[in-house]
């Protein structure tokens, strides 16, 4: 029962601290500290740019968290934040608020990634195209035997819907990008409140799928070929297939900072996006952007 | 030099005994303000209808939120089942039965059990109870409302046996005396005479171990799979299920502040401040009426 009293007390605390940064950030552009909070999937890339950039500039102080690209967004509107790091683009509901506060947010793609649906290794199935895909997530395919597997139930996981990843999926293959298409997942779909906790259930549990964005997923697991349609090659996610488009889940990454970045938010960026910040971008299993 | 006044002292510390004692009146009233003001617009925008539907996926505006209040219920009531017996039955070993060296190592140890982070025990959960139910009962998967109630019943026994073994203890030793004198077992004594007596701290005990299990957030999250399926029969124990204190927890930080979401959140809040209140209504309910009767039977 406190624990109930202690979320409330919390949130009171939080919503007061979250007043009182408001006011510092606006107050001082000089500082050397950047907040960079969002995306789970891009937090481990996050950390790996921060190391390195504070590395060459010492006086810097950059902390970065994660909590899912709807909590990062959610941070830069009311202005916790200086970064705001996305695996989705941000929707029009978030873009009127931000011009409700008084800004336009920049937008900055970081680098690109790729979404491998994945199995336990002792699955049979290999491949499989995005309609298949969306019909298992929809609970219209429930048997793995429908898919040429065993006879075995289908365990469907997904990311929290607060995750850039969870959308991106819904939007690009339950509904195959279609816009009308109102279909959600169905009820019976695990919300894991994190990458590693699919991961650790694909591999512990041959009657799971899950998909994962590439830089998360391990050896453990087994990634599927996937065919946008039927009459497609199956294609497994790479570095080469994700950046010539043949691999039809991958999507860029983003990051948003309050209006146009000054001082050291501009720098910052900058180098992130420069060949230099690109070049650990692959260590990570994530796509560098092409360009520059 | 400082020279005390007594009477002033007194005084003195009566008033911060009482800002002490009314402060929690405050806090409480304050929170209930909170939840309402930012829950109720709930009822207004979603619309009661609304609510008690049965698909919940709030990004796309579906709001029902039977799924999860059932999904609480059974996750609580399965794991009461099972801290009840096992936190009672170890608060009687370590009250009445144990020897003396053995109930000073067993309290503490279980006192230390009790302070354990729950989500260091959802880790445990996750790593080994889960796929060890889905092996041994061949589930579909072990994310699932058994396991989760297995989890929340062993944070909730510490709390049960520490209460209730502070009850036991409380117990006159001539009671027990008076027992044995009559020529009862020691079984007829436990069950017959000190279990009785302390009746009303063994309620106590269960009363806070349920609300120790409906607020439980982490490790139920880690758990229990979180999706958002109606409970339907027996069959629902072995399938996942979504807690209303996880769907909070996991969707508290993405939600624009005012939005319907955000209300509805905080009606499930409401909804879970409710069940609470219901619970403390009853143990003091019970108790007082425990009370009357065991003092009745003891006079």
């Amino acid at each position: 029962m406190s624990r109930k009293f202690l979320f409330v007390f919390i949130s009171i605390v939080l919503i007061s601290t979250a007043c009182a940064r408001k006011e510092d950030s606006s107050g001082n552009s000089i500082s050397t500290s950047i907040t960079n909070t969002g995306s789970d999937t891009i937090v481990n890339l996050a950390l790996a740019w921060a190391e390195q950039y504070q590395k060459e500039h010492p006086e810097v102080q950059i902390s970065v968290t994660g909590g899912g690209s709807g909590t990062g967004i959610n941070s830069l509107l009311s202005g916790t934040t200086d970064i705001a790091n996305a695996s989705r683009e941000m929707k029009d509901e978030e873009l009127d608020t931000a011009t409700e506060n008084g800004f336009t947010p920049q937008e900055f793609v970081i680098a690109r990634d790729a979404i491998g649906v994945i199995v336990n290794p002792g699955n049979p199935v290999k491949e499989l195209t995005l309609e298949k895909i969306s019909k298992i997530y929809k609970c219209e395919i429930n048997n793995w035997s429908e898919l040429g597997g065993e006879d075995r139930p289908i365990v469907r996981l997904s990311r929290e819907s607060n995750s850039g990843t969870h959308v991106y999926f819904l939007e690009t293959v339950i509904r195959l990008g279609s816009k009308e298409d109102k279909s959600i997942f169905c009820p019976k779909t695990l919300l894991l409140p994190s990458s590693e906790g699919i991961i650790a259930e694909v591999r512990d549990n041959p009657n799971a799928i899950g998909y994962d964005g590439l830089g998360y997923i391990t050896s453990e697991v087994k990634v599927l070929g996937i065919a946008e349609k039927i009459s497609m090659a199956y294609v497994i996610p790479s570095e080469i297939t994700a950046n010539d488009g043949t691999y039809p889940i991958s999507r860029n990454l983003f990051m948003y900072t309050r209006g146009e970045p000054k001082g050291l938010i501009a720098d910052y960026i900058n180098w992130i996006v420069s060949p230099e910040g690109q070049s650990i971008v692959t260590d990570l299993g994530f796509i560098p952007i092409k360009g520059n | 030099m400082f020279k005390s006044n007594p009477i002033r002292t007194d005084r003195n510390i009566t008033y911060i005994i009482k800002i002490a004692g009314y402060s929690c009146i405050l806090f409480l009233a304050l929170i209930f303000f909170f939840l309402l003001r930012n829950g109720l617009p709930a009822l207004k925008d979603t619309g009661l209808d609304e609510l008690f539907k049965t698909i919940w996926y709030p990004t796309e505006g579906y709001f029902g939120i039977l799924p999860l209040l059932f999904g609480s219920l059974l996750v609580t009531f399965t794991a009461v089942l099972i801290a009840l017996p096992f936190g009672v039955g170890t608060a009687v070993f370590i009250s009445e039965i144990a020897p003396q060296a053995m109930k000073e190592t067993l309290k503490p140890l279980v006192e230390i059990l009790a302070g354990m982070p729950s989500v260091v025990l959802g880790f445990i959960g996750i790593v080994v109870l889960v796929p060890f139910m889905q092996k041994t009962f061949n589930l579909p998967t072990g994310l699932a409302a058994l396991t989760g109630a297995i989890l929340l019943g062993l944070i909730a026994i510490p709390t049960v046996v520490s209460i209730a073994e502070d009850a036991m203890n409380a117990v006159p030793q001539s009671y027990r005396q008076a027992a044995i004198a009559m020529g009862a077992t020691r079984w007829q004594t436990i069950w017959g005479v000190t279990v009785p007596a302390a009746r009303t701290g063994i309620l106590t005990a269960i009363m806070l171990g349920i609300g120790r299990t409906l607020g439980e957030t982490m490790a139920v999250m880690m758990v229990t799979g979180n999706a958002a399926v109606m409970p339907e029969g027996l069959n629902a124990l072995i399938q996942p299920v979504r807690t209303m204190t996880a769907t909070i927890a996991s969707e508290m930080g993405e939600v624009a502040t005012g939005s319907a979401h955000y209300a509805v959140l905080f009606f499930i809040g409401i909804v879970l401040f409710v069940f609470s209140l219901i619970i403390n209504i009853l143990a003091s309910w019970v108790s007082t009426r425990g009370r009357k009767r065991s003092e009745r039977i003891l006079s």
